[in-house]
């Protein structure tokens, strides 16, 4: 049966999604959707193919938007997205993730929530949020924000969460209760390096079908677990700095995965010398390979943000990454070479790739 | 009934919903819930938690600036109107 491969692009201003056949060459790009909203996230439900966007605007608060017709229609809900008359305001939803019948939210100010509707309405994972830790969160430059969920693929009970300045999280009980996991990440920029929480954690990825092993893109260099984040072992070494955002690991072979380096946390947090390039790994870390082939290698002055990577499942796999200033690349050889994919998005937040009949 | 204008931007995020609309309320709080019951979503796009109208949305009724709590008359005329802001 014939495929095609749909990007789903959240920008500044808006979704989009783009589509190619399985040669991934030529591309039709249909948006704005969800309104021209700031969308942060989108994503697929495996099990339903039901997208999800989740962002918001500062002129109408946060919401998760759903599609059941990839993208052609959308409708959106907040109902119960919510701290409480008492609580924070939540000002944006920074992740959406479905998995095991649920779709979970990321928001800013830090809090996961979870709808059983497929999004019509939401309830508080409190468990997270009255974690004895919760008075020493901090929030970094940019927010204090829940901004990755990874659900374990099997054990409905277990999940993982990133929380950008304050660490990452694991639940073995659905989200009643939720355990640090960031022993032997560097969180340079405090007195005590390696504290329990604190430590910024950009990405958090799963390598495939190795549900224990785990990798991370920090903002203090990269790194690997092998036993579910309980300790984590760096692997920046070979890499041109430690800065950098997104993240995304192979959909077959857990030992490869694609990062983005940037230029220091104070340092513009760009390409290295202006000049682009993915930089991969197929021996878990040990080593990394540069990918610029197709990339601009002048003046090339481009951030990528934590959600803007994605990987298709195609042989050879296709691999994606989106600018904040709205170019959006591909590569069909697992990041060897690359083309321009779209030039002129707005700036782009996130991407993900998923695979639909032709 | 009161009169309600509503911004054409959030008719791009709830589709349907019109730039006119005729309910009956006594409070701004009473319209606001009179649209959500015919366009569900409404109330959450244009209040906070607290209750409270949104930061960076501007109610006003008969052309003085409202909060929830403020009186609607059965020929007033509400306008909801997003802030000018944003890039």
């Amino acid at each position: 049966m014939a495929e095609r491969i749909l990007l789903l692009v959240g920008t500044k201003k808006g979704g989009f999604i783009l589509g190619s056949d399985g040669d991934r060459r030529s591309w039709s790009i249909t948006g704005p959707m969800c309104g021209g909203l700031a969308i942060h996230d989108m994503s697929q439900d495996p099990a339903t193919g039901t997208l999800y966007a989740g962002g918001g605007s500062p002129w109408y608060g946060p919401t998760v938007f759903r599609s059941d017709d990839l993208g052609a229609t959308w409708s959106q809900s907040s109902e119960g997205l919510t701290y409480g008359d008492e609580g924070p305001k939540i000002t944006a939803v920074w992740n959406v993730t479905a998995a095991h019948g649920a779709v979970y939210a990321g928001v800013g100010p830090a809090g996961l929530f979870r709808s059983d509707d497929g999004g019509a309405t939401w309830r508080h994972v409190e468990g997270l949020t009255n974690h004895p830790t919760r008075p020493t969160w901090q929030p970094g430059a940019g927010g204090l924000i829940l901004h990755t969920i990874v659900p374990h693929p099997t054990d409905a009970a277990r999940m993982w969460i990133a929380i950008s300045a304050v660490g990452t999280f694991e639940t073995r009980d659905g989200g009643d209760s939720w355990e640090p996991r960031n022993a032997g990440v560097r969180a340079g920029f405090l007195p005590d390096p390696y504290p329990e929480t604190g430590q910024c954690v950009h990405k958090l990825v799963m390598a495939a079908g190795e549900p224990e092993h785990l990798y991370q893109q920090n903002h203090c260099g990269v790194y690997r677990s092998h036993d579910g984040g309980v300790q984590w072992e760096e692997i920046t070494a070979g890499l041109p700095n430690e800065f950098g955002f997104a993240m995304v690991s192979h959909p077959r072979d857990g030992q490869t995965a694609w990062v983005i380096p940037l230029n220091g946390a104070e340092n513009g947090r760009y390409m290295p010398d202006g000049a682009a390039a993915v930089w991969r790994t197929h021996d878990g870390g040990d080593a990394w390979i540069r990918g610029a082939e197709g990339l601009p290698q002048e003046n090339a002055y481009l951030g990528v943000l934590r959600e803007a990577m994605a990987r298709d499942e195609l042989e050879p796999v296709g691999v994606y990454f989106g600018t904040s200033t709205g170019q959006l690349y591909g590569s069909a050889d697992g990041g060897r070479s690359w083309d321009a994919i779209a030039t002129t998005l707005p700036p782009i937040y996130s991407v993900e790739a998923i695979r639909v009949p032709g | 009934m009161a009169v309600v204008v509503l911004p054409r931007s959030l008719a791009h995020v709830l589709p349907g919903l019109p730039h006119r609309a005729v309910v009956e309320g006594s409070s701004v709080a009473d319209v606001i819930g009179a649209l959500d019951a015919q366009w569900p979503g409404v109330r959450d796009r244009l209040c906070d938690a607290g209750p409270a109208i949104r930061e960076h949305i501007n109610v006003f009724v008969d052309g003085e600036r409202a909060d929830l709590d403020t009186t609607v008359r059965p020929d007033s005329t509400v306008h909801v109107i997003p802030a000018v802001a944003g890039g």
